[in-house]
C-alpha cells in the first residue's frame, strides 16, 4: 500500500482502509482534509448531524407521500387493537405481555414493508447516483435512513399508547413491566428495520427486498425453538442465544437485562455495518 | 498540453478503468481550464459515462489519477463531491417530491447553508425556467421539464465544476436550443464537461472537444480546428442532366479532382467530386458542364462536417 506522495498528492494504489472518507458506524468525526486548492472554498459545511437531518427529512417526506406507509400503519393498529381486545376479554388481566408477543410477530410481517423501499428504490430509479456523488458519507446515509424508519415506527408505537392508558384507567397494571415491554418492542423493531434496510440495499426490487427480509427475520425469530435440536452440549445454547425471541421475552416479563440490550445493539450495528458495505460496493462493481 | 502552465480545474492523467470482462477506459489524459466548456464526444459505450462517474467519485478508476479543483477524486472524494454538480444520464429525480422540495433537498445534501439556500433555489428555478412548476410533483412533469429540473439540481450549490452527461437527450428541438444556450451561459462561471453524441451540440456550446472511442482519446482540439485539420479535401455535389459516362469523364479530367462517383436518378446524374482543397473546383465544374451543352441542375460544396470527421475518427481502427 503506497502512501500519498506529498509532492504530487497522487496515489498509485488506493488503500481503502486509510481513506479519509472511510465510513464509520458512529460517523461522529468530521474529517477535514487539508489540500492545496486554488478553487473557491466549498459553499457550506457538511456536519454529520446536518446530513442525518437532511436524509431523515427526505425519507419521512417519502413515507408520508406513499400509500404503503398508511397501509402498514393501519394494518398494525387494526391487528394490534383487535388482539389487545381479544386477549383482554379472555384473560381479564391488566397485562400487556401477550399483546407485546403478538405485536412482535405482526412487526415481523410488516417491518419489511417499511424498509423495502429505502435503498431498492434509489437503486431502481438511479437516484443512488445523486446520493453517492454528494458530499455525504455512506454511513450517514445508511444511519439516516434507518433512523427515519425508526421514527416512522415510533409514530405507530406511540399510537398503541392507548392500550396501557386503557389498562391504567380501568385496572392496576404494573407500569414498570409495561415500560420494559415497550423498550423491548423498540429494540426488536430497531433490529428488524436494520436487517430490512440491509436487504433493501442488496437489490433494486422492492418485492425481493421484502421477501428477503421477511425470510431472514423469520429464521432469526425461530432460532429459539430450533436450538432444542442441537443437543445439550453447548450447540443448543448458542443457537438459542442467536434467536431473537428469547431476548424479547425477558423484556415483556419486566426484566431489562444488559445481555439482551447488548444482543440487540450488536444486531443493529452488524446489520447497519453490512448495509454500509453493501452500499459502498456499488462503487466497486 | 498547452494549458499546463495554468491551474487546471480538472486534470485527468492516464486514467484506466476495467470491469470484470472489459476495458472501459484506456489511458485517458486531458485537462480542463477554469471556466472552460469541454465537449466529451463519442459513440454510445465509448467510455464517456465511465470517465464522468470516476470524476464525480461514483466509482474508482483501476489506475491513473484524476483531480478536480486540486483535490484527488479518490483520496479526497468528499472535497471533490462538494465542488461538483453532476447531471447523470438518468436524471436522478424523486417523482413523489415537488420541484421545490427536491431542489432544497439536493441543496442541503450538497452542504449549502440555510441562508444561501433560498437565494440559490430562486436562482436555479429562474435560470432553468422551471419557476412555473415549482410546486408541481416531479412525477407529473414532462420530459423537458424533468431534464431542466436535473440541470437545476446540478447548479443549485454553485459548484466549481459541472459534469453533464447527455444534457439534451430526449428534448424537443426548441428545448435543446434553450438548454444549449443555458449551458453556454453557465460557462465562465463554472467549468463544464458535457458529454454528447450529437455533434452540432459540441460546435455550438463547447470551446474544446475530446473525442473518445472505445475508451481511448482519439482527438482533442477546438471544434473549428478539428474540422479544419481533418479537412484535407473538399467535396462538391453536382446534379446535371447529362449522359452518365460522358459526365464522369469530363469531371475526372478537371484539374485538382481526385475522385468522382456518379449515380443516376430519373435521368438526372448526381456526382460527388472530391478535390484537393487548395483550389475551388466549382467554377471549373460549372464551366465544363455548361460547356458541353448539358443542363446544370445543382452545384454545391459539401464540406466535411464534424459528423464525417467523427465517423472517420471513430471507425479508424476497423478501416486500418
Amino acid at each position: 500500500m503506497s502512501e500519498p506522495n506529498p509532492s504530487t498528492g497522487r496515489r498509485t494504489s488506493r488503500p481503502r482502509s486509510t481513506r479519509p472518507e472511510e465510513p464509520r458506524m458512529t460517523a461522529a468525526v468530521e474529517t477535514v482534509v487539508a489540500a492545496p486548492s486554488a478553487a473557491r472554498p466549498p459553499v457550506g459545511s457538511s456536519g454529520t448531524l446536518r446530513n442525518l437531518g437532511t436524509v431523515i427529512t427526505k425519507e419521512l417526506h417519502s413515507y408520508f407521500a406513499s400509500p404503503i406507509a398508511y397501509l402498514v400503519m393501519a394494518a398494525f393498529l387494526v391487528m394490534n387493537g383487535y388482539l389487545f381486545w381479544a386477549i383482554l376479554i379472555s384473560s381479564k388481566q391488566a397485562d400487556l405481555s401477550s399483546t407485546f408477543a403478538d405485536m412482535a410477530i405482526i412487526l415481523m410481517l410488516l417491518s419489511p414493508a417499511i424498509t423495502m423501499r429505502l435503498f431498492a428504490e434509489e437503486q431502481r430509479q438511479g437516484t443512488i447516483e445523486l446520493l453517492l456523488t454528494s458530499p455525504i458519507r455512506e454511513a450517514e446515509l445508511v444511519v439516516g435512513k434507518w433512523l427515519s424508519s425508526l421514527l416512522f415506527f415510533l409514530v405507530m408505537l406511540v399510537l398503541t399508547g392507548t392500550f396501557p392508558l386503557f389498562l391504567l384507567k380501568f385496572g392496576t397494571p404494573d407500569v414498570g413491566t409495561m415500560l420494559a415491554g415497550y423498550l423491548g418492542m423498540f429494540m426488536v423493531e430497531a433490529v428488524f428495520l436494520a436487517i430490512g434496510l440491509f436487504m433493501s440495499s442488496v437489490t433494486q426490487n422492492q418485492i425481493v427486498a421484502l421477501a428477503l427480509s421477511f425470510g431472514v427475520l423469520l429464521v432469526l425469530w425461530l432460532f429459539q425453538g430450533a436450538g432444542q435440536n442441537f443437543g445439550q452440549n453447548g450447540g443448543s445454547s448458542v443457537v438459542a442465544y442467536l434467536g431473537m425471541s428469547g431476548h424479547f421475552d425477558s423484556f415483556t416479563s419486566g426484566a431489562i437485562q444488559v445481555k439482551d440490550l447488548v444482543y440487540y445493539a450488536s444486531g443493529i450495528v452488524l446489520a447497519l455495518f453490512l448495509t454500509v458495505r453493501s452500499v459502498e460496493s456499488r462503487r466497486w462493481r | 498540453m498547452a494549458s499546463r502552465r495554468k491551474f487546471s480545474m480538472i486534470d485527468v492523467q492516464h486514467l484506466n478503468k476495467s470491469y470484470a470482462d472489459k476495458v472501459a477506459v484506456k489511458d485517458v489524459t486531458f485537462s480542463v481550464n477554469p471556466g472552460e466548456i469541454l465537449g466529451f464526444l463519442g459513440p454510445n459505450g465509448a467510455g464517456k459515462t465511465t470517465t464522468m462517474r470516476i470524476l464525480t467519485g461514483y466509482m474508482p478508476a483501476t489506475s491513473g489519477s484524476a483531480k478536480v479543483a486540486g483535490f484527488d477524486v479518490f483520496g479526497q472524494s468528499l472535497d471533490v463531491r462538494k465542488r461538483i454538480g453532476y447531471l447523470p444520464e438518468n436524471v436522478p429525480l424523486y417523482p413523489d417530491m415537488s420541484v421545490q422540495f427536491y431542489l432544497s433537498f439536493v441543496a442541503r445534501l450538497k452542504g449549502l447553508p440555510g441562508p444561501k439556500l433560498k437565494e440559490r433555489l430562486e436562482y436555479a428555478l429562474k435560470v432553468c425556467r422551471i419557476d412555473d412548476v415549482r410546486t408541481r410533483l416531479i412525477g407529473k412533469l414532462s420530459k423537458g421539464y424533468r431534464q431542466r429540473v436535473g440541470l437545476a439540481q446540478a447548479i443549485i450549490h454553485d459548484p466549481d465544476v459541472l459534469i453533464l452527461d447527455e444534457p439534451t437527450v430526449g428534448l424537443d428541438p426548441k428545448q435543446i436550443n434553450e438548454t444549449r444556450e443555458l449551458i453556454r451561459g453557465l460557462g465562465g462561471k463554472h467549468t463544464i464537461i458535457l458529454s454528447t453524441h450529437i455533434l452540432p451540440e459540441v460546435s455550438m456550446t463547447c470551446g474544446r472537444v475530446v473525442i473518445i472511442n472505445e475508451g481511448q482519446v482519439v482527438a482533442e482540439d477546438s471544434p473549428e480546428n478539428l474540422t479544419h485539420r481533418l479537412q484535407g479535401q473538399d467535396r462538391v455535389h453536382v446534379e446535371a442532366r447529362a449522359p452518365r459516362p460522358a459526365l464522369l469523364e469530363t469531371l475526372r479530367a478537371l484539374p485538382g479532382v481526385t475522385h468522382v462517383t456518379t449515380r443516376e436518378v430519373d435521368g438526372r446524374v448526381h456526382a460527388e467530386i472530391e478535390a484537393a482543397s487548395q483550389r475551388d473546383v466549382r467554377a471549373d465544374v460549372a464551366a465544363a458542364v455548361v460547356g458541353q451543352g448539358w443542363s446544370l441542375l445543382e452545384l454545391r460544396a459539401a464540406t466535411m462536417s464534424l459528423e464525417d470527421i467523427f465517423l472517420k475518427l471513430t471507425t479508424r481502427e476497423e478501416a486500418a
